[in-house]
């Protein structure tokens, strides 16, 4: 049984079944209310999401079971006293040590809990990062969306920003420095300032299981590949249809694997020529070739945020699963080579997770 | 003692009571002093500048007001919701 936790611009909503065929909507929480995030931790079964009701402003709450008791957690909040409040809370991720939960949020903060989601702490070297002004919001606000810790290695994070670009630590959060060697902003002039003033919008990290040293990005125009932690990075675009999207997915047990959701553009963030089509690398990004039996061919223009992909299991029983703004949810229980229909009629998706 | 009522989740929050005697001479202090006789809604409707939130409104007696509004012993403030729409 996979269960997907979907969280939709009006409420919470669990789903679970077998690949091939609907999923049953099992329980929803927070109704109404738009839930960026949720995640179940595997570690300890906890189930955490993150809510920005209009009116109270963004928490993060956790459950052992989400059709239960939800109990806020403490401490999402930025420094009291200064001049910048919390927006919303982007990302929930595991860390690599145990009880360790890092959560992304706008304006470009890393909140980690040590208790497995009761408790958060602003981490404030990030915070207190000098040239932190500097930095500029996209368009959904100066968002921390991606968190991927180093397997094994509490130590080492990786994070991305929209739009400050790829922040790396090796001493547990004490100190950050940049990481975005090679990338190109299209949008900016052709004689940009040096790479640390710059505006990298970065829209999805995703980190190799196996292999750690290497980190997948989509960028705001852009798709690559790092293979030293995020230090430097290699364009592998050449063969997507468009190298804007969103979201990312990589098989664990492959690591030279990745799925991307090519949009249009910036200026028209659908899927090309309303036809539906997940890519697949298997080299790497040396080449890329589309998925999309079971995906609608016409009249689909669909939009797939950074946080709406996702993956379960490895191999040739992959399943990977992503949503869309339309309230439709897709997925595959065969690593790509088919798909199926999730879901058709939730609001609007904000982001999808899944575990088993 | 000016009385503070809330509604919906606040008033959860607040020990489930929607009517609260909270001492203070201005709507922010009031509010204020709210958080700390019931700190679960601290972060629901002051934020963490203080401010009080954006889609929050206070009224006094009735009447529109803000943080720095003065309130009396007998006044009554309502803590709602803005009307909102379109999402």
């Amino acid at each position: 049984m996979t269960e997907l936790l979907v969280g939709t611009k009006k409420g919470l909503f669990v789903l679970e079944g077998e690949p091939g065929a609907p999923f049953d909507v099992t329980a929803r929480a927070f109704a109404g209310e738009p839930v960026e995030y949720a995640m179940r931790d595997p570690r300890s079964g906890r189930v955490l999401a993150s809510v920005t009701s209009p009116f109270y402003g963004p928490k993060i709450w956790y459950a052992g079971d989400p059709a239960g008791e939800w109990e806020q957690a403490e401490g999402v909040a930025l420094p009291a006293g200064g001049d910048a409040a919390l927006e919303r809370i982007w990302v929930l991720v595991p860390g690599a040590a145990d009880g360790i939960v890092y959560a992304g949020g706008d304006p470009g903060v890393l909140l980690e809990s040590r208790d497995g989601g009761a408790t958060f702490e602003v981490n404030r070297a990030l915070w207190e990062q000098p040239g932190r002004d500097s930095w500029q919001p996209g368009a959904g606000g100066l968002c921390l969306h991606s968190i991927v810790p180093w397997p094994g290695d509490p130590d080492r994070l990786a994070l991305g920003i929209s739009a400050a670009g790829v922040w790396l630590t090796d001493d547990g959060g004490a100190s950050w420095r940049r990481g975005n060697e090679g990338i190109v902003a299209r949008y900016l002039p052709d004689d940009p300032p040096a790479a640390d003033e710059v505006a990298l919008c970065v829209h999805q990290l995703k980190r190799s299981a196996t292999h750690p040293e290497r980190i997948f990005m989509q960028f705001h125009g852009g798709v690559y590949r790092s293979d030293d932690g995020g230090e430097t990075w290699t364009d592998i675009a050449d063969g997507l249809p468009s190298d804007f999207g969103f979201p990312l997915a990589l098989d664990p047990g492959d690591p030279d694997s990745a799925y991307v959701i090519p949009l249009v553009a910036d200026v028209d963030r659908v899927t090309p020529g309303g036809h539906v089509r997940v890519y697949e690398t298997r080299d790497a990004g040396a080449s890329w070739a589309p998925r999309g039996d079971g995906l609608p061919t016409e009249h689909a223009y669909l939009t797939v945020l950074r946080g709406a992909m996702d993956q379960v299991g490895a191999g040739e029983s992959l399943e990977l699963y992503f949503g869309a703004t339309s309230g439709a949810v897709f997925g595959s229980g065969d690593a790509g080579a088919t798909w199926f229909d999730v879901a058709a009629h939730l609001p609007p998706v904000l982001s999808l997770t899944a575990s088993s | 003692m000016p009385l503070v009522r809330l509604r919906g989740p606040l008033k959860q929050l607040a020990g489930d009571s929607a009517e609260h005697a909270v001492e203070g001479g201005s709507v922010g202090e009031l509010l204020r002093e709210l958080e700390r006789a019931h700190p679960s809604t601290s972060g629901w409707i002051l934020d963490e500048r203080g401010a009080l939130r954006r889609h929050i409104n206070v009224f006094v007696n009735g009447e529109l007001g803000a943080q720095e509004t003065p309130v009396g012993p007998d006044d009554r403030i309502d803590v709602l919701p803005a009307l909102s729409g379109g999402r």
